[in-house]
């Protein structure tokens, strides 16, 4: 199985990377940007999906400032 | 009394942080892979890139043999000092309030700061008074203190930045907290690169003073 697991920074807690793009993108000529938030975005194969939350609990995030979403992967977008 | 120092692969003020330590007591280093904390009274978990910081800062050298048994020596009330790096591995490790995060300027800063001591009643402030100014510097991309709403007392907050030195936008200029317990502490500013007068000052030796001063 293929897992995508979405991280991002809290709600509520200062994203300055996020707010440097969304300065940087007005000057492109890209207007109308806003609440922009930079995350990561970690794939992995995995035996037993079921295990990838816990993964998620105690390593790939840090729950206390970021929340983190599973997306299991099938088909083609495998 | 004796310290030892962690060395991870990536630290890289373990050499320093040992230096300081043996200005005040007997002092060794550990190495991360290794798991033996026997005749150790104290632990510094030293500054750098502990595993190369991959993932998020402190995150996966929290995981390594050796912070296994000084995560089960802190529990056991024996004092864990981490400093910079040190700092964001214990609080991955669950060791300490709150987290660190980048700089509000997204920046790399490196400066001498003030900060004041708030709680005196810790092994690693018992030799300064409240509101003792300790001039430190801080060297960090990642030093930007959070704790959520209502998870760190007052009491816990050890060190501030004083007014205007904040150099990294921490929560409520927090530069340095312990545990509930008040024997793990972390902060930011390098103590160990301030205890000769030769680099501009030699503040930072009051914290392992203060903690050779614990009885061994």
């Amino acid at each position: 199985m293929r897992a995508r697991v979405l991280i991002r920074p809290k709600d509520g807690i200062l994203d300055p990377q996020g707010q440097a793009v969304e300065r940087a993108l007005p000057a492109l000529g890209f207007d109308g940007v806003a609440n922009v938030h930079v995350g990561r975005l970690i794939e992995l194969d995995v035996e037993d999906a079921s295990q990838v939350p816990q993964m998620c609990e105690r390593l790939l995030a840090n729950p206390l400032i970021e929340d983190y979403e599973v997306v299991e992967l099938t088909g083609e977008a495998a | 009394m004796r310290f030892g120092v962690v060395r991870f692969p990536g630290s890289c003020d373990e050499v320093d942080a040992l230096m300081a330590c043996r200005r005040f007591a007997d002092a060794e280093l550990l190495w991360h892979g290794d798991r033996e904390l026997d005749g150790i009274d104290a632990v510094v978990v030293p500054g750098g890139f502990s595993y190369g910081d991959y993932l998020r800062v402190g995150a996966i050298a929290r995981f390594s043999p050796l912070m296994e048994s000084v995560i089960e020596f802190a529990h056991e009330g024996g004092p864990v000092l981490g400093i910079c790096n040190g700092f964001q591995v214990l609080c991955e490790a669950g060791l300490l309030p709150g987290a660190l995060l980048p700089n509000d300027s997204l920046r790399f800063v490196c400066r001498q700061v003030e900060v004041i001591v708030e709680n005196p009643d810790t092994p690693f402030t018992r030799a300064c008074a409240v509101g003792d100014r300790l001039s430190i510097p801080v060297k960090h991309t990642t030093g930007r203190y959070y704790a959520p709403p209502g998870t760190l007392p007052d009491d816990q907050v050890v060190l501030r930045y004083a007014p205007g030195d904040n150099p990294n936008g921490s929560m409520d200029d927090v530069a340095g907290v312990c545990s509930e317990g008040g024997n793990v502490m972390g902060l930011m500013p390098h103590p160990e690169h301030a205890v000769d007068l030769l680099t501009g000052s030699a503040d930072g030796g009051r914290l392992f003073e203060s903690l050779a001063m614990v009885p061994a």
